[in-house]
């Protein structure tokens, strides 16, 4: 039976209980030692505890409350959100295997990434971007022991010339890009297909044919970056043991002509046509074989013929 | 008078820099006086039927496939003999080593031939620098992928033939790194990184562990499908001590 008594001590118990579950919520934040973690961009300092409501208005759908890309929306998203707790970063001016400065998680946070759905957070103010920086930090125990890596050279970019697309696709053929990004870019390689992630998760590579902005950047010098970090997590590995710096814009110059065409890449496509570059060989034909010996004179063959 | 002062005082500090450099010297040599030790030795087997290897097909690498021609390879996730021997299987000491790192592997070196790991299974003490070498005709990817949330990190380093070795070294223990080319997707071997005294079973299903101190240790071995087993084991000076390990083929 009902009773209005009853009734009331019900809605006591609920609301108490409520009360419970909320406040437990809110010492999950509230408790959290490294709440404490700062970033540092430029003349920005960000502070993680600041960051707290803009993380659960903004990220937490996607990147989940622990940071470990299990928010609620992760399951329709591909490519994944990432899990700030591995501290493993695609976006880097620093080698493989090292942390990102907080100067590369703000740009990521600023311009998002290009073909997922990680928009374009420059709507919100720079102290906020780098707020969130300090509170991305804040979910992985690495960025209390480790500096970020050294910053990767980028030497100042010189001219476009046709020389150096020409020694880019060498070094295309050379380093075997073709092999998961086709020798068209088309993403179409033999190894496209079998490409996995970090954690084992199907992923493709970048398709140079059809895209115009790469995930870190669409400026020469992020590609740069790009082939000479590595992007961690994935299967595209570092090249820095393996290209010089100068060597690394050819390969820019050359990659900017297998492109469509837009304000980042006329010069290079220009003299592509120029040159009527056309796709490397990956198999090239082996080197012709050595000639024959000039015969010697008949007077000294005589005897061969005869027993021939 | 001071002069013959001053002669004594320089006597006396002599004295003293010698008997303190005789002290160092003589504590150095006590130090490096390396412990005797005895060695623990056992076979690895394999209860069971050895789960089939899958053939690998490298026709997408050609340079691979035709090194592999006449003696197609096969997955390695269980190297099982005929009579039950298990390779590649890593025993170490997981409790009781009081010592410190222990080089059991002089000059470690993963290699990339015929686009496979050799060895499949390396084992290196924390902190040990080895090198990777490509010894193929074709680019691979080195990514070793260590567990997360460890001091061990994911890296990713493309290596071109006739590259030079990657020198590199774990700052961690771990059992095991798992490496992969992204390339060529069947490429796995693994790095064990490892505090302390370790052997890894050869295709006979033997190891060995040298100069292990006397003591009460805990031994245990890790195969790469079946994961880790232990033993409690006690070496004595002088006498060898035995400790086999059977896995159970699932």
């Amino acid at each position: 039976m009902h009773t209005p008594r009853l009734n009331w001590i019900v809605c006591a118990v609920a609301m108490v209980a409520l009360c419970g579950i909320s406040s437990a919520q809110v010492t999950k934040y509230q408790e959290d030692q490294s709440l404490g973690t700062e970033s540092h961009i430029g003349k920005l300092t960000g502070h993680a505890q600041d960051a707290k409501m803009n993380y659960r208005r903004y990220c937490v759908g996607c990147h989940g409350e622990l940071g470990d890309g299990e928010g609620e929306n992760a399951v329709w998203l591909d490519p994944k959100p990432r899990n700030f707790t591995l501290a493993t970063f695609k976006c880097r001016s620093t080698p493989t295997g090292t942390l990102p400065t907080d100067e590369d998680l703000f740009n990521t946070i600023g311009r998002g990434l290009e073909s997922s759905n990680m928009p374009s957070w420059n709507p919100l103010s720079s102290q906020a971007r780098a707020d969130l920086v300090a509170y991305v930090k804040h979910f992985s125990e690495r960025w209390k022991n480790e500096k970020p890596g050294a910053l990767i050279e980028v030497t100042p970019e010189p001219a476009v010339t046709a020389e150096r697309i020409q020694a880019g696709q060498a070094l295309f053929q050379k380093l075997e890009c073709w092999k998961c990004h086709g020798v068209e870019g088309r993403a179409n390689g033999p190894s496209a297909d079998t490409l996995t992630d970090d954690q084992n998760r199907a992923i493709k590579p970048f398709n140079f044919h059809d895209q115009t902005r790469f995930k870190c950047g669409t400026e020469d010098r992020d590609l740069y970056r790009i082939f000479m970090s590595g992007l961690d997590g994935t299967p595209m590995p570092s090249f820095a043991d393996n290209v010089k710096p100068d060597e690394a814009w050819d390969l820019v110059f050359y990659l900017r002509t297998l492109q469509p065409r837009t304000s980042t890449n006329i010069k290079e496509k220009q003299i592509a046509k120029q040159l009527g570059l056309k796709p490397i060989n990956p198999n090239p034909p082996a080197p012709a074989a050595a000639p024959a010996p000039a015969p010697a004179p008949a007077t000294e063959n005589k005897s061969d013929d005869q027993n021939k | 008078m001071r002069k013959p002062n001053s002669h004594k005082l320089m006597a006396i500090f002599s004295g003293l820099i010698l008997l303190a450099v005789a002290v160092q010297v003589s504590q150095r040599v006590v130090k490096a006086a390396p412990p005797s030790g005895t060695s623990v030795s056992g076979m690895v087997k394999l209860d069971g039927t050895a789960p089939h290897q899958k053939p690998i097909d490298m026709s997408k690498e050609p340079s691979c496939a035709a090194i592999h021609k006449d003696h197609p390879v096969t997955t390695e996730g269980v190297v099982a003999g005929a009579d039950g021997s298990l390779a590649n299987v890593v025993v170490y000491i997981s409790e009781g080593w009081s010592g410190g790192d222990v080089s059991s592997n002089p000059d470690p070196v993963f290699n990339q031939k015929g686009c496979q790991y050799q060895p499949h299974v390396m084992a290196v003490d924390e902190n040990q620098h080895f090198k990777v070498v490509n010894s193929d005709q074709t680019s691979h990817n080195i990514h070793p992928m260590p567990a997360p949330g460890g001091a061990n990190h994911e890296w990713n380093k493309s290596q071109p033939p006739g590259a030079a070795p990657i020198d590199t070294s774990w700052p961690a223990p771990e059992v095991a790194v798992h490496v992969k080319c992204n390339i060529h997707p069947w490429m796995s071997g693994y790095m064990v990184v490892i505090k302390g005294p370790y052997g890894i079973s050869d295709d006979k299903g033997s190891y060995k562990i040298d100069n292990l101190p006397p003591g009460n240790y805990t031994l245990t071995a890790w195969q790469e499908t079946y994961g880790t087993q232990a033993q409690k084991i006690t070496v004595a000076a002088g006498k060898p001590a035995t400790a086999n390990f059977t896995f159970k083929a699932k």
